[in-house]
């Protein structure tokens, strides 16, 4: 087991060196920092000695150092737009994000398992077959489309929900504002939730069926049932426990996944989160930011994939765990 | 079939009748191969049936700007689906567009066939330290969703080379951004069939007859990988084409200049709220229904042929 978490975080790191590299060159290749602190007007002397000043004209190499020992002690430059720490104006967005990621969660996580082992009991029931073929038109309609069909609907033609926004907020931990509870807060994460859990829904859907038909034929499923086992039981407890093995892999996957498909239910909803952040800062050229951005987010996605990776590990008895990272 | 039997090899036309037979069988198949050869035929074929040219800035007239479909009151019979706000004919745009999208989602998922099939089969066939380094970076590129890459990939090149330039390479940027993240779709399913294959005996005996090791990848143990092939090449067309039309929906696809559905929808979303929903809705339908069409065959492809594809691929 320890060999294995010494060879997980190893790789970890190695991963977020690349990011971190890439992030780098992508600073020092776009726009220039002299600029954007003295503008047009300064003569070329007093440039070639800020310059110098700055440590620009050092080699790739000692400036990627710095910008590494400063990234660890937090400092990720200072966003040309906001005029503040780059990492001070991402962890304003993050709780936004969060919590729409949270609600998508929460609403794949509530339909999927429920569904999934119902098409897997009667994979030929009329509800079945209906949730099986609205899952392919799910997976067939990009998620801007989902969520303009429903702005369209809901907003625009019914008028009951609100098109963009995070409506009424309430600080809770300092900084950390919630949109859980207030009624509008509700009225706003609504459909950009809905719209960011649409993509996702219709292939964990399909993921547990599958998992689940194929659990469902095994030796100790037709046993339980022979024991008398109530059949509820035995869906739930038993074999379930057995689907989530992969549904956990495939859920590890798909948090890339995620963080792309926040940036455009984000941007269709103009949702103040780090995704519609990332596009704006984009546009504006705001290079500390785009910047902190991937290391950020970066940071996240490695750390989250590790932590599935180890529950893997850990849950799945038949793994030799100290062998699966050769 | 009989005329065919006798010019092709005996087992591949046994897998043909059988494949031909239950697509005939399959209403589901049928109407989505004429869905999909339709709109594939209008793409095609677009330069000479859209009514006007819609990348010809010259010919919009701004008087017909906004105009509705044809079906609607006050829609103009000269253009049958309406037009945007640039008084561009939604028609020919939609036509052109759909000729796009089709056209970076089959040549991203040619990209992504090329790489993944090459790495796969190397993978397989040599196996030891290279299989497993390969497939480790095939697990990390597979973590790094497409679309996560892509929208980084393509805001940090269009901020540092400028939208001029960046508009003028857009489709092929689109092509080869799509085209590279994907790979391990194919290299993780034509590696799993390699194993199974490399163990038989014919290869064993094309071994001993003394044929390559490129040889031997690619005229004997490919065309037996060719089922699973089939059906993720159609699931890749269709993500790709969805792929394209998100990034160009967030601007960081086809300059405006050169519509694809994506960005037609896009652009017409911005009008939606004053009730011009013919801009966003009628691409949007467009391509949901191709995108669409393409998941079923897929779909039914992956229950004829019922590949063994590589657990958790999807």
């Amino acid at each position: 087991m320890f060999a294995y978490l010494v060879k997980r975080a190893f790789q970890a790191i190695a991963v977020m060196f690349v990011i971190s590299v890439v992030s780098f060159a992508i600073q020092d290749n776009l726009g220039d920092p002299l600029r954007e602190l003295v503008g047009q007007s300064v003569s070329e002397e007093v440039r070639e000695q800020l310059r110098e000043e700055l440590g620009l004209n050092d080699s790739f190499f000692t400036q990627y150092l710095r910008f590494a020992w400063k990234a660890l002690h937090g400092d990720l430059g200072t966003s040309y737009f906001f005029k503040e720490p780059a990492l001070t104006v991402i962890f304003k967005k993050l709780p936004a994000t969060l919590e729409l990621v949270f609600g998508a969660t929460f609403i794949i996580i509530g339909l999927s398992v429920p569904l999934g082992v119902y098409t897997a009991i009667k994979p030929n029931g009329l509800f079945a077959r209906v949730v099986m073929g609205l899952s392919i038109v799910g997976i067939s309609v990009p998620v801007f489309l989902t969520a303009i069909a429903m702005i369209y609907l809901f907003s625009v033609e019914l008028q009951w929900l609100p098109s963009f926004g995070r409506g009424e907020v309430v600080a809770v931990f300092g900084h950390w504002e919630t949109n859980f509870l207030t009624v509008d807060g509700w009225k706003h994460i609504l459909l950009p939730s809905i719209a960011l859990a649409s993509i996702m829904l219709p292939l964990f859907v399909r993921l547990i069926r599958a998992e689940m038909m194929e659990t469902l034929q095994s030796e100790y499923v037709k046993y339980a049932t022979a024991k008398g086992v109530r059949p509820m039981r035995i869906y739930f407890i038993h074999a379930l426990k057995n689907t989530l093995l992969p549904v956990i892999t495939v859920g590890g996957v798909q948090i890339g996944t995620m963080v792309a498909y926040t940036i455009l239910t984000e941007t269709v909803f103009q949702w103040p989160g780090m995704g519609f952040m990332f596009l704006e800062a984009v546009n504006r050229v705001d290079t500390p930011l785009i910047v902190a951005y991937l290391i950020v987010v970066g940071f996240i996605f490695v750390v989250t994939n590790t932590i599935v990776d180890l529950i893997y590990g850990l849950v799945n008895p038949t793994i030799n765990i100290a062998r699966m990272g050769a | 079939m009989s005329a065919q039997t006798s010019t092709t090899a005996r087992r591949s036309s046994f897998w043909q009748s059988n494949f031909v037979y239950s697509f005939r069988k399959s209403p589901v198949a049928i109407v989505s191969m004429i869905v999909f050869a339709l709109i594939a035929l209008a793409a095609l074929f677009a330069p000479w049936i859209a009514p006007v040219d819609p990348y010809d800035q010259a010919l919009f007239d701004i008087m017909d700007s906004e105009l509705p479909p044809v079906w609607q009151t006050y829609g103009d019979p000269r253009f049958l689906f309406g037009t945007d706000p640039q008084g561009r004919d939604m028609l020919s745009a939609i036509l052109y567009g759909t000729r796009l999208s089709l056209l970076i989602g089959v040549c991203a998922v040619a990209v992504q066939a090329f790489l993944g099939i090459s790495i796969g089969l190397i993978a397989g066939y040599i196996g030891g330290r290279l299989d497993s380094l390969l497939m480790r970076m095939a697990d990390i590129q597979l973590s790094f969703s497409t679309l996560m890459v892509a929208i980084i990939f393509l805001a940090v090149s269009q901020a540092i080379f400028g939208s001029d330039t960046f508009n003028k390479y857009a489709i092929f940027m689109l092509i080869v951004v799509i085209g590279v993240a994907e790979w391990p779709q194919y290299a993780r399913t034509v590696r799993a069939c390699v194993l199974a294959e490399k163990k038989k005996e014919y290869v064993d005996s094309a071994r001993v007859l003394g044929f390559g090791p490129l040889r031997i990848m690619v005229r004997h143990i490919l065309p037996n990988a060719l089922s699973p092939i089939f059906v993720i090449s159609t699931v890749q067309v269709a993500n790709a084409i969805i792929s394209e039309a998100s990034l160009s929906f967030l601007g960081l696809g086809m300059p405006p200049s050169q519509p694809s559905l994506g960005l037609l929808i896009s652009s017409g979303f911005d009008y939606i709220f004053s009730g011009s929903w013919w801009i966003t809705t009628i691409p949007g339908v467009v391509l949901v229904v191709l995108v669409l069409v393409i998941n079923l065959l897929g779909d039914w492809m992956r229950d004829v042929l019922n590949p063994r594809l590589y657990k958790g691929d999807k």
